[in-house]
């Protein structure tokens, strides 16, 4: 039927409307001029030089220490889009995990420079506990229908409790390379393996949620509840589900934040990066009421928060986050 | 004898884009009257109120109060004024004791501080005088629902109103607590105060009422004394039929039901406490069965229980002869359920997504969420139901929330039809949308029937029913009163069963 | 129809205001009990409590009010920080006197107040977001003004900071020479803070109307109250007494530092749910709030004096606590919505 269409698709706008009004375009300009300013105050931030087989420089360093946020972020988004509400628990989650995974590993020593337990061991160990977290979150958010930020305010307070109680109050050091390289630069690989880490989560993230229906099934749920339950959708079961990827993908973060320090530092591990990812989701132009979704701008938003403090650090100034808003 | 008028609103007239609310509606309220406000729904009936209490300003037309011209501008307002208001959901704060919703920004105080004393004394005094008997002193949420509708009332009462409006105080109250309601209503009458009751209910508008106005669509259709208006005449006019038009339409179905085969769907003692009363229900494959009846009678609760959005109590339920259990929609749509709701913003659309997005969502979610459908084949599905259905989208992947209202409707149609239903149930599917587009959904239920599904259909428009339907089931205050078939499928039969028993009067 | 009189039922606020007082009473006598050779049972330990936390009981009080509204203001740890550096800032590097650092402080916190409540209750701007704005913009202002950290050295603050106000009761140290009790200036503005929001919110319009909106702000609108604005004083109110809030902290710690507070908007929030104000707002209590703190306060003190547990405990003994009240909210209130 020909008057099916009311008016042309696309096409017609002008490029720059169509640009401007692509839903990735004001976190991207966000990023742009973070970058901008930066080049204009510190001339050599761009600058990229090689030493043995390694990329080095401002922007790396950037990239390198938004892994953790990325990972974080990704999480977040999926929690923010299908309840609506941020789960501020993920810092105090990468610290139970970074703890978990270095004990086994560590095997109740405090500090040890061979494994007691395999690597792959201890990651899963490590994750299955940041999991348990997440379904515990799920749990109250989900089924007992409390408010997203006071049902994870609980781990909030315990998670680095528990975390020390894991090590028992000691900082556990993993000196081991193995262990190490996860968290540093590897010669002839370009970028420092975290980077890598963040690459691999987005992925795998963006290609669960295209190869599956979770996607359409999260934003369904956080734009219409009621409209989702009659079409058949469990509300309670994908609102769950989101919890407990988020976290999943904290505890990866803690691994990657704890190779990095070859230790588990309960206390400082994930150190308020909740709030961080709360504002790369928000920095992202994803709504924090729920709904659609977009994980590319939440990424480009964690990197921006990076960047900007980066910058600030190179300038100086410390993590003055004022232009942000 | 006639009372001293109150209340006269002359020509009132509000448009809302794309929507004439109220056109030229005049109003009278008399001192010590209880005056009923008929009407079905979108009639204006709450547009001529939201009015009168300041909601909305009205675009034309004059409101006298006691002989002089007032404007309205904000509920605050018209409270001065001396017009309360208590509406259907109970605007009240649980979480505050019963004295202080009776004194709420106008506390009695001492010395600049709120005087609970004298407070909690006064509203004993005034709780007494209403003869409401609870403590001033207990919290709101542990009083039932009548008890709370009472104190609204007693809030009002006491801000010395004159005019007194009760938008349907009723729904949620059982039978002693309406009746205690009415002696109230009736108490407050011989003091003066003007009563408009806006009610679904006929038996109460004619237990209770001295007179009645009836608007549709928005225009003033005549006010009457309730004892000169017989009850199938009020039917009649409120729904826009001329008594003795009734007869001539007739429905053009003559339904064929396949009794061989055991019915498609089979209900027997369903029921769900509060909203609708145990039915037994039948239908059978290629049959549209209509459910009528006035707004609130429990249509949508009955097909709701079908469908597992509310969880029946009580009954069982066989689809195709198998006795199964429907907990959640997902069972129903997997036993071959559709369920296209009433309330199309809140519980229909999925605003932010996609016409595609919209279509396939159903059909997505009884095929669970590993066996994702390829972009592929959601756009194909997506073109062959814009096509299909001739829904007018800018492109498939349009946010439905630009779409007009029947358009929307129409992608909600395609979101059923693709999970491929043995039985559809339609409810209210062409409310607020343009007779084109009424006319198309019509004829598309006639199709689908005359390819085996079977339909149910709501709709507070009888002709469009009696167009569509082979049988009809009649609901009234949340019970199934009747079905009607055949030769007796006339507006007449219908409207009649409808009304019920004409007891009261005549 | 049972119209009965019924006997007065107890309503939610006091069920948890009863479940909280009486954890505090109990655990307090258990402590007492255990660990009477350590100083458990002395009136100093008591009074303790009250010295550390007097900025976080000011504080907390800022927080019931919003929450009871319905909101909540995620920033009060920041503004405390940038309440402690501006005060030290000024004092240390500019020669403010102490006078002026308490205006700073106040000032401050209203600003805070202002701007957020106008954002909250004008632009319908969730509290949430507008409050996470906030937390940013506070730390980035502390940081602004110094990245250093900046010990408070001014004689009249300090003055004020460890004046001894001694009560006439006492215990014998371990000498056995007896040593009054003393507590702080900073506890007796806290106390009198607990005692003014109280009065607030039982006998004023205002306090009333904070209730309603929390309620059911659409009730509120219809009866005719002014709902916009009184959220507007609720944040205001809020702001104010986070910046004297800081101010208490400022004198607890005498210093100021960019990370300092860092977390403590979550103390808040913890500690007016454990006192048993309603996280769907309507219901609350400053005194519940005041035991809510309190209960944080023995924990803690309660764990550090036993010795063998580690301090981690406090942290896990706290949130278990938290658990306890959330699950049981929740089903007081979904209890509540089935008798509808």
């Amino acid at each position: 039927m020909p008057e099916a269409k009311l008016t042309p698709p696309g096409q017609k706008k002008p490029l720059w409307r169509r640009i401007a009004g692509h839903h990735l375009f004001l976190p991207l300009l966000c990023l742009v001029i973070v970058l901008l300013s930066n080049l204009i105050k510190t001339p050599d931030f761009f600058a990229i030089t090689i030493q043995n087989g390694m990329l080095r420089g401002y922007v790396i360093d950037v990239v390198n220490r938004a892994s953790e946020l990325v990972i974080l972020a990704v999480g977040m988004t999926l929690v923010t889009a299908a309840s609506g509400g941020q789960d501020i628990s993920v810092g105090a989650v990468m610290a139970v995990s970074a703890a978990v995974c270095c004990q086994v590993l560590s095997g109740g020593e405090v500090s040890v420079t061979t494994f007691s337990n395999p690597l792959i061991l201890a990651v899963l160990a490590a994750l299955l506990a940041s999991a348990l977290c997440g379904a515990f979150n799920g749990f109250l958010v989900a089924k007992m229908h409390i408010q997203p930020m006071v049902a994870t305010l609980i781990l909030y307070t315990a998670g680095r409790g528990i975390a020390q109680l894991v090590t028992n109050g000691q900082i556990t050091y993993v000196r081991v390379d193995a262990y190490k390289m996860w968290g540093s630069a590897l010669p002839g690989l370009l970028f420092p393996v975290p980077v890598f880490f963040a690459i691999a989560v987005v992925l795998i993230v963006s290609l669960v949620i295209k190869k599956t229906a979770l996607g359409l099934y999260i934003e369904s749920v956080g734009i219409n509840g009621n409209a989702s339950r009659l079409v058949g959708l469990n509300g309670t079961k994908i609102k769950w589900i989101t919890y407990i990827i988020c976290g999943i993908l904290a505890g990866i973060a803690g691994f990657v934040s704890s190779a990095r320090i070859y230790s588990a530092d309960a206390n400082n591990i994930g150190l308020n990066l909740e709030m961080d990812a709360i504002l790369a989701v928000a920095l992202g132009g994803n709504i924090l009421g729920g709904g659609k979704f977009s994980l590319a701008g939440s990424v480009i938003g964690a990197y921006t928060i990076q960047a900007l403090t980066t910058t600030l650090y190179a300038m100086n100034v410390s993590s003055d986050q004022l232009p942000v808003y | 004898m006639e009372n001293k008028i109150v209340l006269s609103m002359q020509g009132v007239c509000k448009a809302f884009p794309g929507v004439r609310a109220l056109q030229d509606v005049s109003f009278t309220l008399r001192h010590g009257e209880i005056h009923a406000l008929m009407g079905e729904n979108g009639a204006g009936k709450s547009t001529l109120i939201k009015v009168l209490t300041g909601v909305y300003e009205m675009d034309e037309g004059e409101i006298l109060l006691d002989g002089h011209p007032v404007s309205i501008h904000s509920p605050q307002q018209a409270q001065t004024l001396g017009i309360s208001t208590v509406y259907q959901e109970i605007t009240l704060c649980p979480n505050l004791t019963v004295a202080e919703n009776l004194f709420i920004g106008r506390e009695p105080r001492r010395a600049g501080f709120i005087d609970w004393q004298t407070m909690n004394r006064k509203s004993d005094e005034l709780l007494e005088k209403l003869d409401i008997h609870i403590q001033p002193t207990q919290q709101l949420d542990t009083c039932s629902i009548a008890l709370q509708q009472m104190i609204a009332i007693a809030r009002a009462v006491d801000m010395q109103c004159q005019v007194l409006i009760l938008d349907e105080p009723t729904s949620s109250l059982d039978d002693d607590e309406v009746a205690k309601l009415f002696d109230l209503m009736r108490r407050l009458k011989e003091q003066g105060v003007g009563i408009i009751f806006v009610t679904h209910f006929l038996e109460q508008v004619y237990e209770v009422s001295d007179r009645i106005t009836v608007l549709r669509g928005g225009e003033l259709v005549g006010e009457y004394n309730t004892s000169e208006l017989p009850r199938l005449q009020l039917v009649a006019k409120m729904m826009g039929k001329d008594f003795d038009d009734l007869a001539e339409i007739k429905s053009t179905r003559t339904g064929n039901p396949d009794t061989g085969r055991p019915p498609v769907v089979e209900a027997k003692g369903v029921g769900h406490r509060g909203t609708v009363k145990p039915y037994d229900l039948e239908v059978h494959k290629g049959e549209v069965i209509g459910l009528t009846g006035l707004l609130g009678s429990g249509r949508s609760e009955l097909v709701r229980t079908l469908y597992g959005a509310d969880k029946a109590d009580t009954g069982t339920l066989k689809i195709g002869g198998k006795q199964i259990k429907v907990n959640t929609p997902l069972d129903a749509m997997k036993h071959g359920l559709a369920y296209l709701p009433e309330d199309r913003k809140n519980d229909g659309i999925i605003a932010d997504l996609s016409v595609r997005e919209n279509i396939i969502l159903a059909l997505q979610a009884k095929r669970g969420m590993f066996k994702p459908m390829s972009r592929r084949e959601m756009e194909e599905f997506a073109d062959k139901y814009i096509d299909m259905l001739q829904i007018k989208t800018a492109s498939r992947e349009t946010p439905i929330k630009s779409l007009s209202g029947g358009n929307q409707q129409k992608v909600i149609i395609a979101r059923w039809l693709l999970t491929n239903p043995d039985f559809l149930i339609l409810d209210e599917p062409t409310r607020g949308i343009d007779i084109g587009t009424k006319t198309e959904i019509q004829k598309l239920v006639l199709r689908l029937a005359d390819q085996g599904m079977s339909v149910a259909f709501i709709s507070s428009e009888i002709e469009e029913m009696l167009r569509t339907c082979s049988r009809m089931v009649v609901m009234r205050d949340g019970r199934k009163v009747g079905e009607l078939s055949g030769d007796d499928l006339t507006q007449e039969r219908i409207m009649k069963t409808i009304a019920g028993g004409e007891k009261a009067h005549a | 129809m049972k119209t009965l009189k019924r006997p007065r039922s107890l309503s939610a606020t006091g069920f948890l205001l009863i479940v909280t007082i009486g954890l505090f009473v109990l655990m307090y006598a258990a402590g007492m009990l255990a660990f009477s050779g350590q100083g458990f049972a002395k009136p100093q330990m008591f009074l303790n409590l009250f010295i550390s936390n007097a900025g976080l009981i000011v504080i907390s009080c800022g927080m019931t009010l919003v929450m009871i509204t319905g909101g909540i203001d995620i920033s009060v740890g920041s503004v405390t920080a940038l309440v402690c550096m501006v005060v030290a800032y000024q004092m240390e590097r500019n020669g403010a006197s102490a006078f002026t650092a308490i205006l700073f402080a106040l000032g401050i916190g209203l600003a805070f107040g202002i701007v957020q409540g106008f954002l909250v209750a004008y632009l319908d701007i969730q509290p949430f977001i507008v409050s996470l704005a906030g937390l940013f913009f506070g730390r980035g202002m502390t940081a602004i003004v110094s990245t250093d950290m900046i010990s408070i050295k001014n004689e009249t603050f300090l003055a004020w900071a460890k004046y001894q106000i001694y009560l006439p009761f006492g215990s014998n140290n371990k000498k056995g020479i007896y040593q009054p009790a003393y507590i702080y200036p900073t506890v007796i503005v806290a106390l009198l803070v607990v005692l003014f929001i109280f009065i607030l919110l039982r006998y004023t319009k205002f306090g009333r109307k904070v209730y309603a909106i929390g309620g059911n702000q659409q009730s509120a609108l219809m009866m005719g109250l002014n709902v916009r604005r009184t959220k507007f004083e609720a944040y205001l109110l809020d702001g104010f007494l986070a910046g004297l809030g800081g101010f208490l902290f400022a004198l607890n710690s005498c210093a100021g530092f960019v990370e300092q507070a860092k977390g403590l908007e979550m103390d808040a929030i913890s500690s007016s749910v454990i006192g048993g104000t309603l996280l769907s707002g309507g219901v609350g209590n400053p005194i519940g709030t005041l035991f809510g703190v309190l209960i944080k306060g023995t924990i803690s003190s309660l764990i550090t004096t036993q010795g063998t547990l580690s301090s981690w405990w406090v942290r896990i003994a706290l949130s278990a606590l938290l658990c306890f009240f959330i699950v049981l909210q929740s089903i007081i209130t979904s209890r509540k919505q089935k008798q509808r």
